[in-house]
């Protein structure tokens, strides 16, 4: 610690390589503070549950175009065959896909009447096996009945009786009840009309990964009379890609008059909703890798070229008595005290690139743990930087300093 | 003698290749990730259509609820109603315009082994090629009499025209699509618009169409709703004719209008009729419509990802971090030739002539830093083209201006890199050094 003083006074002679090391540090904790703080809210973007069985799903879209295509009949007759199938647990025809970024969004509200505070949900159509093939438990009530499930087309207006919603739209609506006694609560639809709650599910996304309400989520016991229709699949346990090979096999074969597109995994789904996510994570720790290392290998090369500088006074103090350990901790100081400058500099760089990202896009605000794990790195990658060369100047023999050059 | 002192630094170089190697690495690096990123945000804000992107305007009408605005602040829809948009069709001042939709139906092709596929469709009017600059590889739009009586023509894009008549031309013959046949008009030639500016409310990078209809096809034939259908109230009444008569927006709008007074002329004609509509109890909320040209407007729906405008500071921050490190190992170098340096000097050599020298070094470093910088960044863009996939097509490639710009900014930066070093290296006294030698 008694060398402070004079080390300080020596970095005041070359102040352009302090400062270049202590910029440079500054700078490479700004961007790795800020990355990890975005690689970190994306993947707690990435990592919400969707509620589903994802392993186990996938989904097939058939089209039909033969003019006297009968959606319903085909409709009925498929889901019946499929559900069938020894690798299929079970099948439903759905009008969204969770995770999909496309579907069908309403508006519930607790009073009837125009201009009423309406919350936003997600509406899911399927027939009563929709929890057992989305793989939704409920929390209170029950299911849709057979009887209770109906066909509508895109021009149907009305709505059917009984709905089931998650727990997270069920709360939003009536804040001070608990599940049990919101069952049997009535919502209103298109302003005024009625929907009765007869279940709550535990968990269910809506399919905008973006959306701020994204556990919103209505299941409506509907199914669609359009020659275009999505059959959402669950498998039995590791058995998925038998039942895609079951599934396609039995579609494509069965003639009437309607085109089989590709089948998706909701693994697949999941990946492509999330890929910008995952690429700017895999972006930003090459970034922040690459960084490192450029800013080792700085500081390797101007330790370097200072001590080549100080070559005779390295020997010079090694003659008048000085350890090798002596010089080792002269440069390690030196270099600590240094990107220590730049580390608090980087400190405040760090907030005020987060506030201006926060401001300007609208990104997540930094949590303050990531600084101080940021600082610790810092100096680790500096102390390691600096200890080759500071290792070699402590080789430097006592003789060096009657010697010129 | 600008030879001589390349062929000095060259020797300058190859003395500490370790160094020269890091230092040009260091640039390389830090103008690998800023061209990256620098390239698919020049790609994602390029203007799709540069000779009249300041004449075509997208309407907006709002005819939103009067309890609240479509978006906050007080922004009106994006798109139009089916009423709206065949009002303005038919009664607004402009040479040129058209309304559109997407839609989507299944085309069966004739013939052994073809397969019916499922169609992206456009419905739209005939001055959409016109006022788009559509590259027709034959034939031509339908005519006008097809706009008003919804005439079942149709435009092929060149992959469907491959995919149904293998390529050949197609003019004049018919397609099945949604179970009718339609009279081939045009075929388009290869047209791919990054971004798709004409309609960017499913996302500005979306695949071209496969095919285009006249816009009356929408009502006649009951076409069903692509994109996004946003409603503040739902139709009344029953049946698909509701849906069009309703307050719901599925519908894009635009207008070419050559000048000022043109624009003029055709926002006082939307306020006027927005007017005349309040009177029959629509519109609820003031009158606030819109028109925006295309840059204007892919600016408002924010066609660019932050994303990557967000990589694009982190990136250009990086190569700051590798500019100075540059630096430093430029000083770490320049301090080996100090003794040089003053010997140039002591045996005659001006302080101006020894600046040229380094000057030359640090632009070779500079060159090197730059062609290994596209080198990186090349595979930069693949790497984002594999992280991304498809949404990236054809954002991700280097062109020439591009290649300059990279190129430009490794000089400059190394030439920045090089000035202080050069500059305190060749301040040195001649004396001095040559003493301790």
């Amino acid at each position: 610690m008694s060398q402070i003083g004079p080390i300080f006074r020596s970095l005041m002679r070359n102040k352009v390589g302090a400062l270049l090391i202590a910029l440079q540090v500054a700078v490479t904790m700004t961007i790795i503070v800020n990355a990890i703080h975005l690689i970190n809210a994306r993947g707690d973007l990435i990592s919400r549950s969707s509620g589903l069985d994802e392993d186990n799903q996938f989904y097939v879209t058939s089209v039909g175009y033969a003019t006297d295509f009968d959606a319903p009949y085909v409709i009925d007759t498929d889901l019946d065959a499929i559900r069938k199938l020894p690798s299929v647990t079970d099948a439903v025809q759905i009008n969204a896909i969770p995770m999909s970024n496309g579907g069908w969004s309403m508006g519930l509200q607790t009073k009837a009447g125009e201009g009423e505070n309406s919350v936003p949900t997600a509406l899911y159509m399927t027939d009563e096996h929709g929890l057992n093939t989305l793989d939704v438990e409920l929390i209170a009530g029950e299911n849709f009945k057979a009887t209770e499930v109906s066909y509508r087309d895109r021009n149907t207006r009305d709505w059917p009786q009984s709905v089931l919603l998650t727990e997270a739209l069920a709360t939003s609506l009536f804040p001070d009840l608990s599940p049990t006694e919101i069952v049997g609560q009535t919502v209103y639809i298109q302003s005024n009309e009625p929907l009765t709650i007869i279940g709550i599910m535990d968990h269910l996304q809506a399919p905008w990964t973006g959306w701020t309400t994204i556990n919103h989520a209505m299941l409506v016991p509907n199914k669609f009379d359009s020659p275009y229709s999505r059959y959402l699949v669950r498998a039995k346990p590791g058995q998925r890609d038998e039942a895609i090979a079951q599934v396609e096999q039995f579609m494509k074969q069965r003639d009437v008059g309607r085109m089989v597109r590709e089948t998706e995994t909701m693994t697949q789904v999941r990946m492509d909703s999330y890929r910008g996510d995952s690429a700017l994570q895999a972006i930003l720790w090459t970034i922040i890798v690459i960084l490192c290392i450029i800013t080792a290998l700085g500081i390797v090369g101007l330790v370097s070229f200072s001590i080549n500088r100080r070559r005779r006074q390295i020997g010079t103090r090694r003659a008048l008595g000085a350890q090798k350990s002596d010089i080792m901790s002269y440069f390690l100081t030196e270099n600590i005290l240094v990107t220590s400058v730049g580390i608090f500099v980087g400190v405040a760089g760090s907030i005020a690139l987060n506030m201006w990202l926060v401001s300007s896009f609208n990104l997540p605000r930094l949590s303050y743990i990531y600084l101080p794990i940021a600082m610790l790195t810092m100096w680790v990658i500096g102390i390691l930087a600096v200890w080759g060369p500071a290792l070699r100047a402590a080789q430097i023999s006592p003789a060096t300093a009657t010697r010129n050059v | 003698m600008w030879l001589y002192y390349t062929r000095l630094a060259w020797l300058s170089l190859k003395r500490h290749p370790l160094l020269s190697l890091l230092m040009s690495g260091a640039i390389a690096l830090g103008i690998g990730a800023a061209m990256t990123t620098i390239t698919i945000n020049y790609l994602m804000s390029a203007d799709p259509i540069p000779e009249k992107s300041d004449r075509l305007f997208y309407v907006q009408l709002d005819n939103w609820s009067p309890n609240e605005p479509y978006d906050e602040p007080n922004e009106p829809p994006d798109q139009l109603t089916y009423t709206d948009a065949t009002a303005l069709k038919a009664q607004a001042p402009a040479q040129l315009q058209t309304a559109m939709a997407q839609s989507g139906g299944v085309i069966e092709p004739q013939g052994l082994g073809k397969e019916p596929f499922l169609a992206r469709l456009r419905l739209t009017h005939n001055d959409f090629f016109s006022m788009f600059n559509s590259p027709f590889l034959y034939g031509q739009g339908w005519s006008d009499s097809a706009d008003e009586t919804g005439d079942r023509s149709i435009v092929l894009s060149k992959s469907a025209n491959e995919e149904i008549f293998a390529g050949e031309n197609s003019v004049g013959r018919t397609v099945r699509l949604e179970g009718k046949e339609f009279r081939v008009v045009g075929v388009l030639d290869e047209w791919v618009l990054k971004p798709r500016f004409y309609d960017v409310t499913t996302g500005a990078f979306n695949e071209m169409e496969d095919a285009y209809l006249p816009f009356k096809l929408k009502e006649t034939m009951e076409l069903p709703n692509s994109g996004n259908t946003n409603c503040w109230k739902m139709p009344e009444g029953e049946g698909f004719k509701s849906f069009l008569t309703s307050e719901c927006v599925n519908f894009q709008f635009w207008a070419q209008l050559d000048s000022t007074q043109a624009k003029q002329e055709y926002m006082s004609f939307l306020n006027a009729y927005v007017e005349e509509q309040k009177k029959l109890g629509r519109f609820p909320r003031p009158l606030n419509n819109r028109l925006t040209d295309v840059m204007g407007w892919m600016e408002h729906e924010n066609v660019v990802d932050d994303d990557a405008e967000v990589m694009m500071y982190l990136s250009l921050m990086f190569l700051a971090v590798c500019l100075l490190n540059t630096i430093g190992l430029l000083l770490t170098k320049f301090s080996f030739k100090t003794g040089e340096i003053a010997l140039r000097r002591a045996v005659g050599a001006t302080r101006m002539q020894l600046y040229q020298q380094q000057f030359v070094e640090t632009v070779l470093i500079g060159i090197a830093g730059g062609i290994g910088g596209l080198i990186l960044a090349a595979l930069g863009l693949l790497g984002i083209e594999y992280l991304y996939g498809e949404q990236v097509n054809d954002l991700a490639s280097l062109n020439l201006p591009l290649l300059g710009i990279g190129i430009l900014l490794a000089i400059i930066s190394s030439v920045l890199a090089g000035a202080y070093p050069t500059w305190r290296t060749c301040r040195i006294p001649p004396a001095s050094q040559l003493k301790s030698e």
